[in-house]
């Protein structure tokens, strides 16, 4: 079997032609980097990604702190994560590098805060 | 009247690190001057993650990446005015501003760096026919509201434009539970960048329709639908191809344009292809000791980018600070075929400096060539070169010969 992979790990976004036989990859050709490999391996026995967004902050000077995530999870999880991440809040002050919610879905990444706030 | 050596116009990534590389290079008077009640600039918005990649070897958020910049000024004990309004820099570099704190400033500066970055480009802009229903949004505006204010802009969506803030939003939008329906860019290739096409649409299965445009916006109180047409290669729609598409809100993500007003004001030159000012290799502009960089200069992809050119300012505008001026660069960086744009426009070859342009359309296997009237420079070659990607080269001066102009070109 052959793709065309946009390999998403920098911003360089190799076009990596692959060659591969069920999640066995033969040859890859067009990455600049090892790390297209392991992407194109990752991608076909189990994509995942990292997702961003944020969280309420009662008693904040901002209404939102920003948030990510600090391990990427399987693709088909990306709404479940949202919805459990949308299910909690933050209390001022926060700072970034605060672990949200550890663990997530048991997922094994955390949602961490990315934005200081600061009380109002 | 206050004096300081460097007034830094905006508190961006661009103005953080120019002020930060100031202070190593042993400059003490620095003042930022910012319009927002925070520094960090767009970066406060910009969620998501990929930021710092080239710079701190992770990818972090924009705001993430922003801090590392603002601890930094904090602790150099650089001072930054919020909520700071610059009106009028002039061509002998007296700074007029406005704060709600302080009332009237007036500085002079023996140095001005221009760090004010870039805002959209606006329906107005387009002149896309229609009624002026609510929920037409720059992706700018929309990811304020949503990352900033907590407001949500709208459910059934269309994006006009593929440029990188309109994908991010396309997932941020898809995230929060609105349905986006697809994205159309006039152009037979997208604007934005390769992967964030992938895992900003193609994760989430958004359709991208390439050689596309809004035709008409239709809607009283608040959209109720665009049409789309298919275009031919000058861009104009193609009759009888139109389609209606029920939404309740169009964002465009159609360009950026470097925010100039008050470089113009100070008479400062702009180069009609960036939209920024024309600079020599120090990042100086026409006027002697007025500095520009970053998203003002010229729009970058990645705000790894622009912390190095920033950088790169404030090296020479510390030197232009220490010398009371900088060699003069009276010879031309010119586009050649295939190429957009190049900064800077000028260099005096007899230092070594960062090329940075663009190509006019997407190429395959093509060789980035730059030349001293026969003489070739530097040959970099490229699997593919985009529009969408800046390509930076690095001169050497060892390479140049005195007194004859550049040409860059893709062939």
């Amino acid at each position: 079997m052959k793709r065309t992979f946009t390999c998403i790990v920098c911003p360089n976004g190799c076009e990596i032609d692959a060659e591969y036989e069920g999640s066995r990859v033969i040859s890859v050709t067009g990455n600049l980097c090892p790390k297209g490999k392991t992407y194109v391996t990752q991608e076909l026995v189990d994509p995942r990604r990292t997702i961003a967004t944020s969280m309420r902050v009662d008693g904040g000077e901002l209404p939102l702190a920003s948030v990510r995530l600090t391990r990427p999870i399987p693709k088909d999880r990306i709404f479940d994560v949202m919805a459990e991440i949308n299910r909690h809040s933050l209390t001022a002050p926060v700072a970034i590098g605060d672990v949200a919610v550890p663990d997530i879905l048991g997922l094994g990444s955390d949602v961490i805060v990315t934005k200081n706030v600061a009380r109002a | 009247m206050m004096h300081e050596q460097a007034v830094i116009v905006g508190g961006g990534p661009a103005g953080l690190a120019a002020a930060l590389r100031l202070r190593e290079k042993g400059v003490k008077d620095i003042l930022i001057l910012e319009r927002e009640h925070k520094p960090g600039g767009i970066l406060r918005q910009c969620i998501h993650d990929g930021f710092g990649l080239m710079r701190f070897g992770e990818s972090l958020s924009g705001p993430e990446y922003a801090q590392r910049f603002i601890d930094r000024v904090e602790e150099a004990g650089i001072r930054c005015i919020t909520d700071c309004t610059v009106l009028d820099i002039t061509h002998d570099k007296l700074v007029t501003a406005v704060s709600r704190n302080l009332g009237l400033l007036q500085i002079q500066a023996d140095a001005v760096l221009l760090t004010m970055g870039c805002r959209e480009r606006t329906r107005g802009a387009l002149a896309t026919p229609g009624t002026r229903p609510a929920g037409v949004y720059t992706a700018g505006v929309a990811q304020s509201y949503i990352n900033l204010q907590n407001v949500m802009v709208g459910r059934e969506i269309v994006i006009l434009g593929s440029g990188d803030i309109g994908l991010i939003m396309a997932r941020r939008l898809t995230l929060e539970g609105a349905h986006v329906k697809g994205v159309y860019e006039v152009q037979p290739y997208p604007s934005g960048l390769p992967r964030n096409i992938e895992q900003c649409l193609n994760d989430y299965h958004i359709p991208l329709h390439l050689s596309h445009t809004v035709v008409d916006i239709r809607g009283r109180e608040r959209l109720t639908s665009v049409v789309v047409a298919q275009c031919d290669e000058r861009f104009r729609p193609i009759p009888g191809t139109e389609e209606e598409i029920p939404c309740d809100t169009l964002i465009l993500s159609v360009g950026l344009i470097p925010e100039n007003e008050l470089s113009l004001a100070a008479g400062v030159e702009l180069d009609a292809r960036t939209r920024g000012a024309f600079v020599d290799e120090h990042y100086q502009t026409g006027v002697p000791g007025i500095f520009a960089a970053g998203n003002v200069l010229h729009v970058h992809d990645l705000v790894d980018f622009v912390s190095l050119e920033a950088e790169a300012l404030a090296d020479s505008a510390a030197e232009y600070l220490l010398c009371g001026s900088l060699p003069e660069c009276s010879l031309e960086v010119k586009a050649g075929s295939n190429v957009g744009h190049v900064i800077p426009q000028r260099f005096s070859a007899t230092r070594s400096f960062t090329l940075s342009l663009r190509v006019r359309q997407p190429l395959k296997d093509v060789s980035i060539v730059v030349r001293q009237g026969e003489k070739e420079v530097l040959r970099k070659k490229m699997r593919k070169a985009l529009p969408a990607e800046m390509i930076q080269l690095p001169i050497k001066a060892e390479k140049l010969i005195p007194g004859v102009e550049l040409e860059v070109s893709a062939e």
